[in-house]
């Protein structure tokens, strides 16, 4: 049974029917379906330090906002197009997580987060006060959409409006970010990552070059976090402080751990969910914090793996359960 | 003959405590030296020191003539020092063929150890390839990370006491293959709590006590003189 379901590829069926939203959904759903794409993708490079590396950042939102604003900035005072202003907006974030990193990799554990978190604190303030550049508490607001008028020329897709075309633009970038991270994590590369978060010290004494890699891991993440965060601003229709506070890092965290961070996969489930449920329950209460902190509270103690975890634990305990009654 | 490793009258501490005062030694290519002692007179503290995990606060480490004292352990690695140490850990989650790959690649060093190699020499690390080095039993995992270290071509091998909460027959088969790295020139230092496990490999001994040197000479006078090993080793 489980042969027939893990042939199945997944990854192209969630892709179509993510890919549908725009003609099949309402518009509301296409916003939803637009968050949780930007979010997986933001997850899952934060899950390159996570789950990969073992290395837990409380600041990885300062590598989403520093490629939102490069982006706004490039876009607003200076009209760089699209398709230039959104690989700067990842390789500024690189170059920041690169300065940034270069400190952080020097601490260890519970001293890498709060240094994670002093710099996301440094990006806010700067956000929040350098009115002449970031537009201060007022934001960059107003970020147009790229031009997607040639998408007119793919069926389908004349009659579309241009926040649907964005979307569309958005999934397919995403989808292409995705794969290159999963090549990495699966590559020689991730596997030394992989080494360093079972046990650093061992690492280092087979041979590896552990803060080289932490770097590297580091550099790689916070690049594709900037990718996201470009892709958000122009999603939002602008870059704002809020999306530096470190609030939001711990909301990533939550997404990572609520989808299983022992998973490649685990992540994006997690954006979704928590994206889905956020909606949800702000329709009935007004007391989504609790209901985040009760959730959580259940999962971190009956599926520490999280809903992917929980997933292939369950489809494995029916497996055993089918084989039992078949012998 | 010069010494391919030489440690110099090191001194080495976790945080305030003493461990090592002043501890000396030498260790000539092709040569197997052994570390006796009984539990924490310092010979792990001794391996962890000349591998840069608990570098000393004073004396020199000198490998191949270069005073490698203060270096990161992942540089003395590539320098051609093979540390296998005691709680002889595996990368868990990995398979065991990906535990050999990420030795080979992590010690930057080509040589005769490749991945098929060490397949020849443990058979049953070829068998189990695919298996996760977690799932291994004790022995198994021994063996992997003794071929996990090889894959890196190291030109002195550190052994911290391979034959720890092993069966009897497995330290048999390990004692065997370890015997067979020597003949093939391999240098090894070999850290053992049972003097007879390390009386049958070593060329040449050194006793510690209380994180001294208290006793150095060959094995086979060892060997040859029962009392004195008592005596040494208080047993």
């Amino acid at each position: 049974m489980r042969r027939s379901a893990s042939r199945l590829p997944w990854t192209l069926i969630v892709f179509l029917a993510m890919a549908s939203v725009p003609w099949i959904g309402s518009r509301y759903d296409a916003f939803l379906a637009g968050q949780i794409t930007i979010d997986a993708l933001f997850a899952v490079s934060l899950n390159l330090l996570l789950g990969t590396t073992g290395l837990v950042s409380f600041g990885h939102v300062a590598y989403f906002g520093v490629g939102a604003y490069v982006y706004g900035i490039l876009m607003k005072a200076y009209g760089v197009p699209f398709v230039f202003a959104f690989p700067a907006a990842g390789l500024g974030a690189a170059l920041f997580a690169a300065i940034s990193g270069y400190f952080c990799v020097r601490l260890i554990k519970l001293y890498f987060a709060m240094l994670t978190l002093a710099f996301s604190q440094i990006v806010w303030a700067i956000a929040y006060k350098w009115n002449a550049v970031t537009g201060g508490d007022q934001g960059l607001p107003e970020i147009p959409y790229p031009d997607l008028g040639w998408m007119s020329a793919i069926p389908g897709c004349g009659d579309l409006s241009t926040g649907a075309r964005f979307y569309l633009l958005t999934l397919v970038l995403v989808a292409v970010a995705l794969a290159i991270l999963h090549r990495i994590v699966r590559s020689p590369f991730g596997r030394m990552l992989t080494t360093i978060r079972d046990n650093p010290e061992r690492a280092a004494f087979i041979g590896l070059n552990v803060r080289a890699y932490q770097l590297a891991a580091f550099i790689v993440a916070g690049g594709f976090a900037g990718l996201a965060g470009a892709l958000y601003g122009i999603f939002s229709r602008g870059v704002f402080a809020d999306y530096v506070f470190w609030a939001k890092s711990a909301e990533v965290i939550i997404m990572a751990i609520l989808g299983g961070m022992d998973y490649f996969w685990g992540p994006p489930v997690g954006a979704a969910a928590l994206v889905w449920l956020n909606q949800q329950v702000t329709d009935y209460t007004q007391y989504w914090p609790f209901v985040l902190g009760s959730l959580l509270l259940i999962l971190l103690f009956v599926f520490p793996g999280g809903l992917v975890g929980g997933v292939v634990a369950g489809v494995s305990r029916l497996q055993r359960i089918i084989a039992g009654r078949d012998a | 003959m010069t010494a391919l490793l030489t440690v110099e009258a090191i001194d080495t501490a976790y945080g305030l405590s003493r461990v090592l005062f002043g501890v000396s030694l030498e260790v000539a290519a092709g040569e197997c030296v052994s570390l006796l002692g009984r539990n924490g007179v310092g010979k792990t503290t001794t391996m962890r020191s000349i591998m840069g995990l608990t570098p000393p606060s004073r004396g020199r480490i000198v490998w191949r003539g270069r005073d490698i004292t203060g270096w990161p352990p992942h540089r003395i690695a590539r320098a051609g020092i093979g540390f296998v140490p005691e709680d002889r850990r595996v990368f868990a989650e990995l398979s065991v063929e990906e535990n050999l790959e990420v030795g080979a690649r992590a010690a930057r060093r080509g040589g005769r150890w490749t991945i098929a190699a060490v397949g020849e020499l443990f058979p049953v690390l070829r068998e189990r390839r695919h298996q996760r080095g977690g799932l291994l039993s004790g022995g198994e995992q021994q063996m992997l990370t003794i071929a996990r270290t090889l894959t890196g071509n190291p030109e002195l091998l550190l052994l911290d006491e391979p034959s720890e909460g092993l069966a009897p027959l497995v330290v048999d088969m390990l004692r065997d293959k370890i015997s067979e790295l020597k003949a093939q020139g391999l240098t090894i230092l070999l850290a053992e709590q049972r003097v007879d496990f390390a009386l049958a490999l070593a060329d040449r001994v050194y006793v510690l006590e209380k994180g001294r040197v208290c006793h150095t000479g060959s094995a086979a006078e060892l060997r040859a003189d029962q009392a004195l090993v008592e005596r040494l080793l208080s047993l």
